[in-house]
């Protein structure tokens, strides 16, 4: 194509960008002269950069919107909005040309008299009812410039009129650098780059001389900078290992020099890496026309407010999130923003507002937006994932609302009632997604009923240099992004971090959640024996004791992999992998160290993608259930399983096991007759759960700890099984102390143990032992209780006795169930509880509503003669000890056979 | 570049230059034109998962270049891990990749009437990366089809 046809559509589609943006502004501000006469000035060197090259067709249409402009100058016609919208509708037009120009370098056949013919009426003043005086075009005879070659002086720009067909050199290099950043979408023959672009540049009107912003920047084209990127990472290499080879030698007369050359290379890395950012304001460029035909549209009045438009990020990142936001900005406006009726109806400001707002947080850029319209409709997004198969009735009802809200990154979501022309059409969010977890991004909803919804994308920096963790595993080394790393574990025998195995799948216990592990080498299938010297110890456990675990985040996926040593973060210089390697997903690119070696960059998102992707599923699932256990019997309820003393199973619900431990025998000690254990700081009586059992002769014993407060007890046994999910029944009420009842659990019959029983072995004070059951009828009993202890201890008694039993952790669930109308036949209560306490909640019921002729008692570790009137003053029927369990069954059994007998 | 070794069964200038490279003993000849450069690797790292032709990535000038390995699809043993190697530079699509030699022979310009199709009885491997043999004086010099030698399936393996 001809170098000049090139330039000219290269600089005309970033002129018709500008001038699309700078009409919105004037629509709402048609007074500001300045910008009136920017966009003149752009239309006019559009027209004349036309008339030079030939182009008679977009010339005729550039030259009649520019006619309107005149008018809007001369003060003759006044600006609205239909003659915006009629020029914007030339605009669009002019960029059709041109777009055809660019792929057959002609204009094509054609004309557009229909448009020119509207566009001349406007400027007669008869779309406007503005004066319709025929002014003719102000034609003036200017000398071209002095200076003939488009050398890039320091001049400034100067306003003048061309005749049609004419251009002056002035304006022709007006119109080379009269706009700023490159812009892909447009599709310029070839990408450009500006370098260091301290502002959205524009072609300076006469009012503010001075030096043109324009002269202090340059156009290049990408290509250089992307050789220029690489030859300075390879000389970062070559300082690095000239460093290492000086380092060694004592007294070398290159040490200065080097240091001088390392300085350098060092700025000059910096300064190339500086032309690669761009502010984040240049995707944003299109975003007000958007808006604008958004609210013509739909009828709505839309303010867009964008902030942090100088943020910097790298070019190539810039471009990937261009069109997921331009995509979000619409749904806001279009899905987000009720209609201004009912804005009004709401009480809500008539004009809806989007905000885009960009910032920097810890080596991310943190793009936001967000509307003040509806929030994000719950219900409807979960009757559309039931109905898309995305998940059953029970799944929602685990789930908390964020996790829900979610699903609109789905594939195929849309909850839009009509499909409008803008958005509604079940495709996008998961694009959306898609693009930006590609560039290693995140992206999150919140959203708050009737006030308004939030988006939040998350993206690098950059992509092409990152910090990354430089691992090794069975002797290799590798690099993980540092971005997905949340945090480094080290992990040793004996210690607080030790690796856990569940039927030999590791895990780690962070911080009361258990990590799923992942083995680096295993993944990685690096088990290669004739490289390993000692092959026969580490074939036996793969997992050495001593190793280190990187947490990692991905999504709402949080794993560790274990790697054999950690060196340091070094910045790497991502490269794409060759075409043949890209059939393995566990690698983002390669790199080459600062020694000069290569590895490979594991990538995050596929590691992620290769843990068993129920893993996640079950996770998620177990947090919603901690969430919300809101207490429906059919909820499942995590039980280790366990074998001690006979080979039945046993098991016990998770929750009330504090931690795993794998001791050395020996260290278990005999004082006062009792087995104890130094365990962390204090002495720890270990109990075996029935007297045939006995610790293990030699090595390592499982014990499973159980705390509250202060206190710990162990309980020996001989092997962890598994962890199951299951819907725990007792079927058989057991004679045996110490065991609940009897469950199936993995279709096994299974004794569900009764903690409390060796709890009480221990401290005798901690609760007495219940020694007879009453049976009774299908009665349902609520508990509230905040500690989770208590709820897992109290609820498997009262269900071993025969009741139902519906747990919850606060006053505040207690009441969303009676809101619910479910009904209970008597409710014990927790009265210390944060937030509204139990006193406070019988106080509520009994005032009023259906829950109010219910029986409640008190559940209460303070038990003194004031606590017992207070809680019998608002209304509970007795006050129990949580010490006292024979007492609290009692007490429920002869209050139900009393309300029984009263009904 | 590739359109010689296309034509070699029907050039019409009547000889054709090779480089001669040794794998596994026996001796292979690659067309000059498509060979960019050839280097000893040093510290090649091994891909985990890409399977026994990818014999792994390895700088060279601050380029990366794929390494690949093709005595496993000859059906010939792996090399030794003590053992030195060279590698055939050859650039494709923009990429660079290294084939794995043992050692370089030297540069024959060998006339066409010296050339012969594949024997009916060369092994099924063999025959796939063989566009035909040069009878030497005293060995034969197997053409290596290139092109087919950079087409690599590591899908199965990543599976």
């Amino acid at each position: 194509m001809d170098d000049l046809l090139k330039e000219f559509l290269m600089e005309t589609s970033e002129s018709i960008d500008l001038v699309d943006e700078e009409l919105v502004v004037l629509e709402q501000e048609p007074d500001n002269k300045k910008v009136l006469d920017n966009i003149f000035r752009l239309v006019h060197t559009i027209k004349g950069t036309c008339g030079f090259l030939g182009l008679p067709r977009l010339e005729a249409v550039a030259h009649a919107s520019e006619n309107v402009l005149g008018k809007f100058r001369d003060g003759v016609v006044d600006v609205n909005s239909d003659c915006v919208t009629l020029i914007l509708k030339s605009l669009d037009q002019i960029k059709a040309l041109l777009t055809y120009l660019e792929e057959n370098e002609v204009e094509p056949q054609g004309e557009d008299g229909e448009l020119i013919a509207q566009l001349n009426r406007a400027a007669d003043g008869e779309l406007s009812g503005g004066a319709a005086t025929v002014a003719p075009i102000v034609v003036e005879d200017t000398p071209p410039a002095s200076d003939d070659d488009l050398v890039i002086g320091d001049k400034v720009l100067v306003q003048k009129e061309v005749r049609p067909g004419e251009v002056s050199l002035e304006d022709l290099e007006a119109a080379f650098m009269a706009a700023d950043g490159p812009d892909e979408e447009t599709s310029e023959p070839e990408p450009v780059v500006e370098i260091e672009p301290v502002a959205p540049i524009v072609a300076v009107a006469k009012e503010n001389a001075g030096p043109s912003i324009a002269n202090q920047s340059i156009r290049v084209n990408v290509d250089v900078l992307e050789d220029l990127m690489t030859m300075v990472s390879e000389l970062v290499l070559t300082r690095n290992q000239l460093m290492q080879m000086v380092r060694n030698q004592e007294d070398s007369e290159f040490k200065v020099p080097l240091q001088r050359l390392s300085g350098v290379t060092t700025d000059l890395q910096e300064a190339v890496m500086k032309t690669r950012m761009q502010p984040v304001g240049n995707a944003w460029k299109k975003l007000p026309r958007v808006i604008r035909d958004l609210g013509h549209e739909l009828d709505k009045k839309i303010h867009l407010e964008m902030l942090g438009a100088d943020t910097e990020l790298d070019r190539q990142v810039l471009e990937l999130i261009k069109d997921p936001l331009t995509h979000m900005v619409r749904n806001s406006a279009d899905h987000g923003l009720e209609t201004t009726a009912e804005r009004i109806a709401a009480g809500k400001p008539a004009e809806g507002r989007v905000v885009l707002r960009a910032y920097h947080e810890g080596g991310h850029i943190i793009i936001e937006i967000s509307d003040d319209g509806r929030g994000l409709p719950v219900d409807k997004i979960k009757a559309k994932a039931l109905a898309n198969g995305l998940a059953t009735e029970s799944d929602l009802e685990k789930m908390s609302e964020n996790q829900i809200l979610k699903f609109v990154f789905a594939a195929g979501f849309s909850t839009a009632e009509k499909v409008t022309s803008v958005s509604g059409r079940g495709v996008g969010m998961d694009v959306v997604r898609t693009n930006i977890e590609v560039i290693g991004g995140s992206v999150d909803v919140r959203s708050t009923h009737g006030k308004g919804s939030t988006f939040t994308i998350k993206i690098p920096l950059t992509l092409a240099i990152v910090s990354a963790l430089i691992v090794e595993s069975s002797k290799q080394r590798f690099a993980i992004p540092q971005l997905s790393v949340v945090e480094l574990v080290r992990s040793r025998a004996g210690s607080d971090s030790q690796i856990e195995r569940i039927n030999g799948t590791p895990v780690l216990r962070l911080r009361d959640r258990l990590l799923p592990l992942v083995q680096m080498s295993t993944l990685l299938k690096l088990e290669n024996p004739s490289d390993l010297e000692n092959a026969s110890s580490e074939s036996g456990d793969t997992m050495s004791d001593d190793s280190f675990i990187i947490v990692s985040q991905v999504g709402a996926n949080t794993f560790g992999i274990v790697v054999d040593g950690v060196f340091d973060t070094e910045e790497i210089v991502v490269k794409p992998t060759a075409t043949l390697l890209r059939g393995i997903p566990l690698f983002s690119g390669n790199t080459i160290l600062g020694d000069g070696s290569v590895i490979m960059i594991v990538d995050p998102n596929g590691v992620a993608a290769s843990i068993a992707t129920a893993g996640s599923a079950e996770a998620e699932a177990i947090e919603a259930e901690e969430k919300k256990r809101s207490g429906d019997n059919d909820d499942t309820i995590s039980m280790l399983v366990f074998n001690a003393g006979s080979p039945e199973p046993k098991a016990v619900p998770l929750s009330l096991v504090t931690r795993l431990e794998e001791i050395e025998v020996e260290r278990i000690e005999i004082a006062d007759g009792q087995h104890v254990l130094q365990y962390r700081g204090n002495l720890m009586q270990v109990v075996c759960l029935s007297p045939t059992q006995s610790f293990k002769a030699e090595g390592r014993q499982p014990i499973l700890v159980f705390t509250d407060a202060d206190r710990a007890v162990g309980l020996a046994v001989d092997e962890i099984v598994d962890i199951v999910d299951e819907k725990i029944s007792i079927e058989i009420n057991s004679q045996t102390q110490g065991v609940v009842g009897t469950s199936v659990i993995r279709e096994l019959a299974t004794d569900v143990i009764d903690v409390g029983h060796y709890l009480l072995q221990v401290y005798p004070d901690w609760f007495e032992r219940l020694e007879e059951r009453t049976e009774v009828g299908d009665k349902r009993i609520l508990y509230v209780d905040d500690s989770r202890f208590f709820r897992h201890l109290i609820s498997p008694l009262l269900m071993a006795a025969g009741y139902q039993v519906v747990t919850v952790s606060s006053a505040e669930e207690a009441l969303e169930l009676k809101d619910k109308g479910e009904i209970f036949d008597i409710i014990v209560s927790d009265i210390e509880m944060p937030g509204v306490n139990g006193l406070g909640l019988a106080k509520q019921l009994n005032e009023e509503g259906a829950w109010a002729g219910i029986p409640k008692i008190a559940l209460s570790s303070n038990n003194s003669p004031s606590d017992i009137q207070k809680s019998l003053s608002v209304g509970f029927l007795e006050h129990v000890s949580k010490a006292n369990r024979d007492r609290l069954l009692e007490i429920v059994n002869a209050t139900l056979i009393e309300s029984e007998d009263a009904a | 570049m590739s359109d010689e070794l296309m034509e070699l069964e029907n050039d019409h200038s009547e000889s054709t230059e090779f480089v001669t490279v040794y794998i596994a003993d026996q001796l292979f000849g690659i067309p000059v034109e498509l060979i960019h450069d050839v280097f000893q690797p040093e510290a090649i790292t091994e891909v985990p998962l890409s399977g026994p032709d990818i014999g792994g990535v390895l700088n060279l000038r601050g380029k990366i270049v794929t390494a690949i390995d093709v005595r496993h699809r000859l059906g010939l043993a792996a090399r030794e891990r003590t053992q030195k190697c060279m590698a055939v530079g050859i650039e494709k699509n923009g990429e660079s990749y290294g084939v794995l030699i043992d050692r370089v022979g030297e540069v024959l310009r060998l006339p066409h009437d010296t050339f012969e199709r594949n024997p009916a009885n060369l092994d099924s491997r063999w025959r796939d990366f063989s566009k035909g043999v040069y009878r030497l004086d005293n060995e034969l010099l197997v053409i290596l089809d290139v092109e087919l030698v950079l087409v690599v399936d590591i899908e199965v393996v990543a599976a």
